[in-house]
């Protein structure tokens, strides 16, 4: 099966679209790049190619993870299946 | 894939290889640039790089204006140079600089006789080079004589999953054949810096890393008005995806796979520590680390992009490559590898870094870039503060 969303590392809590969109509702296959694995979730918003989707429910001030790292901090909840970007995530640098 | 054991290139009379010919007419200042620019319409074949700099600096900023004027001329790609500035002091030093490397250089200055007079006689030398380097041949020349520059730029998040992961690859694999390596980006690091820092291979190679981002990061909290928001991410980072500055970090620094750098570099300085990986302190935007890199001796350049950026460099050929799908079909003509069927999984990362070894191969053996096909030739002076 197709795969729209590619996770770098296992502990990293949002995935990265990889088809050209996905849209609310769709059942989408995930792989997980670091040990060949597979997981499934449900989107709950239209996410364009490139864009992240949660993996998890997320709260204000929890940090999101990518390539196993820190990318910066959750500043508003995020559900498990939405949209992940500069509206609810913030560098921690500045 | 068998790596190949050698590229075909020009050989240089300091034992140095290039994979282009070029012959260039180097302004030393910004009012040479008309003269410089005079030469190189008159004289078919050769090349002027104008600029925007060379007046009234000092202290670094004007070492590193020497830096990467002399470093640019003496780069293998280039088999001979004119060299034009305004007075004959600063000229000199630059020719006698680029000198060194055994070239043929020639400088000339417009003080006393005017741009028409000097470009009626630098033309002439001109001439004389550019009909000289034309019968230069490709020779077999070992792989170590690769030295590869890597930069990205208009990066998304399928830079980091795909296209900068495809370098590191090429690293990888390369990197046991003795070629040099650089990446730079000091402040496009921000978030991956203590990862990076251990990439060092040694203490001191950490540490100096480590330093120059600080002083980076110091300069930052220093100028920076409120945040950086407007500027790092990119509007075109964030909408092919990139929310912050630690993801676009860690995306980047993909480009370096396994490899250990050996050394840190000043902006445009010639790695004097032999084989291997270097960073250099360069600034992140592309034609200002390009130019870096090329100064410093780099005859080949790889640029991954997720967006699509279209930088070229005049001296160094730079391969784009890309896995962005939409980057491909829309704006192709950029593209020199296509590692897109990285994200539908119908490539995996070792064949995606055989196609980009397979493609640095045929244009260090000639094959024209897509930014040299479509006249990129952006050179670009890194300054590091105002002039006295």
């Amino acid at each position: 099966m197709a795969t729209d969303i590619i996770i770098h590392d296992k502990k990293d809590n949002v995935g990265v679209v990889v088809i050209e969109k996905i849209i609310p509702k769709q059942d989408c296959s995930c792989w997980i790049m670091e040990d060949d694995s597979s997981a499934k979730i449900q989107s709950l918003d239209e996410i364009p190619l490139g864009h992240k989707i949660a993996m998890t429910d997320l709260k204000e001030g929890d940090t999101i993870l990518k390539y196993g790292h820190d990318i910066g901090k959750v500043v508003k909840s995020i559900k498990k299946g939405q949209h992940v970007h500069v509206h609810n995530v913030k560098t921690k640098k500045w | 894939m068998e790596i190949p054991k050698s590229f075909l290139g020009y050989k240089r009379e300091n034992g140095r290889a290039g994979t282009r010919n070029h012959v260039i007419i180097l302004p030393v200042d910004d009012i040479s640039n008309a003269c410089a620019e005079a030469v190189a319409n008159n004289i078919k074949g050769t090349i002027a790089l104008p600029h925007s700099y060379g007046r009234l600096q000092f202290g670094a900023d004007l070492e590193l204006h020497f830096r990467t004027m002399i470093g640019t001329g003496s780069n293998p790609n280039v088999a001979a140079v004119i060299v034009i500035g305004i007075e004959p002091k600063w000229t000199k030093k630059i020719v006698d600089g680029i000198a060194k490397t055994g070239k043929p250089v020639e400088g000339f200055h417009i003080e006393r006789t005017g741009d028409i007079g000097t470009v009626m006689k630098a033309s002439k030398k001109a001439q004389e080079f550019v009909m000289w380097a034309s019968e230069k041949q490709r020779e077999e020349c070992p792989m170590s004589d690769l030295w590869i520059s890597v930069k990205c730029g208009e990066s998304d998040t399928t830079s980091g999953l795909a296209a900068n992961p495809t370098v590191g690859n090429l690293m990888d694999k390369l990197e046991p054949m003795g070629v040099h390596l650089c990446f730079g980006e000091t402040s496009e690091l921000t978030g991956a810096e203590k990862v990076c820092a251990t990439r060092g291979a040694t203490k001191e190679a950490s540490d100096k890393f480590m330093k120059t981002w600080s002083a980076y990061n110091d300069f930052i909290l220093k100028e920076a008005t409120d945040d950086l928001s407007e500027s790092q991410p990119t509007a075109g980072n964030i909408a092919g995806g990139l929310t912050t500055i630690e993801e676009k970090a860690f995306g980047n620094f993909q480009k370096i796979g396994n490899c250990k750098f050996v050394d840190v570099l000043e902006p445009a300085e010639e790695p004097t520590k032999g084989k291997g990986l270097y960073f250099m302190d360069t600034s992140s935007a592309a034609a200002e680390c390009v130019t870096l890199q090329a100064a410093a001796g780099f005859n080949i350049h790889l640029f991954p992009t997720g967006q699509g950026n279209i930088v070229g460099n005049p001296i160094e050929p730079v391969i784009k490559l890309t896995a962005n799908p939409l980057t491909v079909k829309g704006m192709g003509e950029h593209i020199d590898c296509d590692v897109s069927k990285i994200l539908s999984r119908e490539m995996n990362m070792s064949q995606a870094g055989d196609e980009l070894i397979k493609t640095t191969m045929r244009v260090a053996n000639g094959r024209l870039t897509c930014a040299e096909a479509l006249g990129h030739k952006e050179f670009v002076m890194t300054k590091l503060y105002r002039s006295a």
